[in-house]
């Protein structure tokens, strides 16, 4: 339940962190990556806003094995670059940069009453099937 | 020779909403010892384990409800999408296969990530990147749509 409550807060902070932001708008997004174009550089100061919080949590986190709500702390554990992790982001970024969606801004403009969000996380949503999909059959073999 | 959108940029909402992300991160680290990565947290979904639904389902709902939140307080900013609906589908399977191909998107490994000094998280973060960079390059200088 805890469990449950905190990531009900975090999901809600990081929403509104992504309104607040900008990021939540696809135009915005676009313009940031844009860079042959007039360029909106606002995007790299989301992500350096939320590093800046984020190098402190971490130096925080990492000299603990419980968190503050008594949970085990889940940290990855691979630091392998492969054929995987390159591909996979590479497919992402097409698909980021023709929608101008990632996956955190999709769901929040979808919750906002977006038509076309909805179809981008309908599809997202079907894509991470047809990953799963393919995985086990993967497994299977 | 890069030509700045002056009009467009908005380096303090940009920020404060950063750190929002970023607290909203921290928090999640902190409280439940977890990595606040939306595609793991979503795609996690699809296969399961026991115990392991309601928590990615709470912060799912947090996510989608913030601007219902945002509302009680002021009008939304706007949410403006030009790519046509098969350029959405499109886009959504590519970012869906990939972030779960690559184990992570913007948050997990772009914000969390670099936040942990992660290699690999840095490597993953520099190829969607570059492939959001040429590929609106290609959509927008080249063919100029």
């Amino acid at each position: 339940m805890k469990f449950s409550l905190a990531s009900l807060f975090a999901g809600l902070v990081f929403g509104l962190g992504l309104i607040v932001s900008g990021m939540a708008n696809p135009e915005k997004v676009l313009g940031f990556l844009d860079i042959a174009g007039a360029w909106d550089p606002s995007l790299a100061f989301v992500m350096g806003g939320a590093i800046m919080v984020g190098v402190v949590a971490f130096a925080v986190a990492r000299k603990r094995t419980l968190s503050f709500l008594g949970f085990h702390m889940k940290m990855p554990t691979s630091n392998h670059i492969d054929k995987r992790l390159i591909l996979g982001g590479l497919m992402f970024g097409v698909g980021w940069g023709i929608a101008g969606f990632c996956p955190g801004p999709g769901l929040v403009a979808l919750g906002a009453g977006e038509t076309k969000a909805a179809v981008f996380v309908a599809a997202m949503v079907a894509g991470m099937g047809i990953f799963e999909v393919i995985e086990r059959s993967r497994a299977k073999a | 020779m890069i030509e700045i959108a002056w009009n467009n940029f908005t380096p303090w909402s940009a920020l404060a909403g950063g750190i929002l992300v970023g607290i909203a991160a921290a928090s999640f680290l902190l409280l439940n010892g977890r990595i606040a990565g939306i595609s793991g947290i979503l795609g996690g979904l699809l296969s399961p384990a026991k115990g392991d639904i309601a928590w990615r389902l709470a912060f799912l709902l947090g996510l989608i409800g913030a601007p219902a939140v945002w509302v009680l307080a002021t009008e939304l900013p706007p949410i403006e999408i030009e790519a046509g609906y098969p350029a959405l589908i499109i886009a959504g399977l590519l970012v869906g296969i990939g972030t779960r191909y690559g184990s992570g998107c913007t948050s997990g490994h772009g914000v969390c990530g670099l936040s942990r000094l992660s290699l690999r998280s840095l490597a993953a973060t520099l190829s969607f990147m570059a492939a959001g960079f040429v590929t609106v390059y290609v959509i927008r200088h080249l063919l100029g749509v």
